[in-house]
């Protein structure tokens, strides 16, 4: 079963920017046409200047085994999505070839090739055939995937009068049913609540199980973990990391601390600007930093502060708030609510709160930060800076992935009392 | 399954020869027949009329420029009631028109689909193009209800006709290969289309006969591919024998249009995901 599935060597991809591509109109290519013949004269031919051209992929290779399951990490720009868009022979490599054995299913985004004219039948059927399904095949399986939507009666309701949710639970139903060789997903599992999520999840786990040659693309961490054995860390188009899963990821985590420049720094605020919160970052209760929260773990949010003229005597509260990705509001904690005030700060500081346990359900939220000096909002910055929350533990059940729909978590004692 | 040595896919900055890969496009001829399904089914839902409209439009047509060309302007018409000779023009005419334009806009209108799924490219301008047939089909009852009204009755040369409208068909596919192509890089072509099927319109013989532009300038008319189809439509509905010279020097153009299309197409092919 050592039989090699996927075969990459130095895959590149160029991708020109700024306008000079994508939509050319015809004068410019007329003028182009007219200046051409003096440009070869001149010697400057058509090469594009290097700068401006960004390697989204650079020098890539890698062998993935026959029944691998393979995670992609990185950060957005890193060349996740163009590897797999070459992968799935959507684009074309400026560098480098690629040998795939075997049928080749992928999901870069679920629902694509829906017309919203059409009935969920029909839509079955045509989505099928656009990721490569025999009309055969989904004749056999069409009562599976129904099922497996939970949407079977309005199967001949035409999809433009469906909720965003039942349009992508039969997206996604008709893409969990497709059976290639080699499967290429790519962060779809972000759609339908939370019960659908896990089932999806559990399909691509199955596909693996059943010895199915997986490269999963996710943001979502636990779920990397959960599902895949190797895991590739790209950063700015190059393999950085090959390894192990668990290791991959604790990279990357890493990695992105270094990176992450504060966007604190330039943003519009309001408020007199006595204090300014220039940096933020999460700590583990010992310090160390910590790029992901988890779900019922403990973590410090800390904020650096600049004082610019604020007096000694001056009372400070500072505070953060956090919301979901609604901004939908979930808490605004300031020190003083806790009867904590500082004063006689100096020119740089940093202030740190630590929360025994972040009872949040993993997902991506958004921090603010908001400071009053004496009374007064001091320094509001009108920013949102990401948190994200991964799955742990909660519970102590060995369980990670929580199905939950609301965004924070709740832990008691349960218990029955038999009234007889 | 097992992968079969058949079964490996390669992929590089050039694999992939510029001529089409058959084996490829079979492979996925599925997708073709249910992306042409697909626009069937589209083009008329939510109207009330419903699949009249392939008959109201070129029935319309051919109302109008009876009145203005046949009764005002008496252009001759070889000898045909005028309604019955244009008519038997614009159905081609409608069916080249429609196809033309809307495999012309087939890749930028399903910008999503080549940028998230593979497939031989070449598929979605011929789905686009074949759809337009049925209109056809539809239409041409409106002209059996006429031929029997003017009790005017096809020759031997109808069956000819399933040829012609594949003919037609490879027309419009290579006059479409081109623009879908030049569509992806130029929006400019979104403009140019319409423009473009107006000046043709007027550079085949749809509302005039062939025999009004004076002898020296005919073969400018002959080298128009539509010239020899529509000539041949008429005559293989309307009686008489086919201009044969005509109707090749139409088929020799529509098979340079198309492998010109073709080859244009899948020069450039390999950008039209990062360039859409």
């Amino acid at each position: 079963m050592s039989t090699t599935a996927i075969k990459t060597e130095g895959i590149s991809k160029r991708y020109r920017i700024g306008a000079s591509e994508g939509y050319r109109t015809f004068r410019e290519t007329l003028t182009d046409a007219v200046k051409a013949p003096f440009k070869r004269l001149a010697g400057l031919g058509h090469p594009v200047p290097e700068n401006e051209t960004v390697w989204a992929l650079n020098d890539v290779s890698f062998e993935v085994k026959k029944g691998e399951v393979l995670g992609i990490i990185g950060r957005n720009g890193a060349g996740k999505s163009t590897l797999l868009k070459i992968l799935s022979r959507i684009t074309r490599p400026t560098r480098g070839r690629v040998e795939l054995r075997g049928r080749v299913g992928s999901l870069l985004e679920v629902g694509t090739g829906f017309h919203p004219e059409l009935t969920g039948h029909e839509n079955i059927y045509l989505y099928g055939a656009v990721l490569g399904m025999k009309s055969w095949e989904i004749s056999r399986k069409f009562k599976e995937i129904v099922e497996f939507s939970e949407i079977g009666r309005f199967m001949d309701t035409p999809v433009k009068r469906y909720s965003s949710g039942m349009y992508m639970r039969l997206a996604f139903s008709v893409a969990a049913h497709l059976e290639p060789e080699i499967l290429l997903v790519d962060e779809v599992l972000a759609v339908g609540d939370a019960a659908f999520q896990k089932k999806c999840l559990g399909k691509v786990g199955a596909a693996a199980g059943e010895g199915r040659t997986v490269i999963f693309v996710s943001h979502n961490m636990g779920a990397l973990e959960t599902l895949c054995h190797r895991g590739i860390l790209l950063e700015g188009g190059c393999k950085v990391f090959d390894g192990g899963i668990h290791e991959a990821v604790s990279k990357y985590l890493a990695k992105s601390l270094e990176t992450d420049k504060s966007p604190l720094e330039n943003c519009r605020r309001r408020g007199a600007g006595k204090m300014r919160a220039v940096g933020f970052r999460l700590e583990t209760p010992g310090g160390l930093p910590l790029e992901a929260a988890k779900s019922g773990e403990p973590a410090a949010f800390c904020f650096d502060f600049e004082n610019r003229s604020c007096g000694p005597e001056e009372r400070v509260s500072v505070s953060f708030s956090v919301q979901n990705e609604r901004e939908f509001g979930l808490f605004h904690y300031y020190s003083h609510f806790s009867g904590v005030y500082f004063t006689d700060m100096p020119a740089k500081s940093t202030v740190r709160c630590l929360l025994p346990s972040l009872d949040l359900a993993p997902g991506n939220y958004f921090v603010q930060v908001c400071t009053k000096v004496a009374g007064e909002t001091d320094d509001w910055p009108q920013v949102l800076l990401p948190l994200n929350v991964m799955g742990a533990d909660f519970y102590g059940t060995g369980d990670p992935n929580l199905s939950t729909w609301g965004p924070m978590l709740v832990k008691g004692e349960w218990s029955l009392r038999r009234s007889t | 399954m097992d992968s079969s040595e058949a079964d490996i896919t390669v992929i590089g900055p050039e694999s992939g020869s510029v001529f089409v890969e058959l084996k490829e496009l079979l492979r996925y001829s599925e997708l073709f027949y249910f992306l042409a399904k697909r626009d069937i089914k589209v083009r008329y839902k939510q109207t009330v009329l419903g699949g009249l409209w392939a008959i109201i439009q070129p029935a319309f047509a051919m109302i109008v420029f009876s009145v203005f060309f046949g009764r005002m302007a008496h252009m001759p018409s070889d000898g045909l009631p005028y309604p019955l000779f244009v008519y038997a023009g614009l159905l081609p005419w409608t069916y080249f028109a429609g196809a033309l334009s809307s495999s012309g806009e087939s890749l930028v209108v399903g910008s999503n689909l080549i940028t998230k799924v593979y497939f031989p490219r070449l598929i979605a301008p011929a789905a686009a193009a074949l759809a337009g047939l049925l209109d056809l089909f539809v239409a041409s009852f409106l002209l059996a209800a006429m031929m029997l009204w003017y009790g005017i009755y096809p020759g031997p040369a109808a069956f000819l006709l399933p040829l012609l409208a594949a003919l037609l068909f490879f027309c419009a596919l290579g006059a479409g290969l081109w623009l879908a192509a030049l569509n992806v890089q130029y929006r400019d072509i979104r403009y140019v289309i319409p423009f473009l099927i107006q000046l043709w319109l007027f550079s085949s013989p749809v509302i005039y006969p062939a025999s009004i532009i004076p002898e020296g300038y005919r073969f400018l008319l002959e080298l128009n591919p539509m010239t020899g189809i529509i000539k041949a439509f008429r005559l293989c509905l309307l009686g008489g024998t086919p201009d044969w010279v005509s109707l090749l020097v139409s088929a020799a153009v529509t098979f340079a249009l198309l492998i010109s299309g073709a080859w244009y197409f899948r020069r450039m092919e390999r950008t039209f995901a990062d360039v859409i």
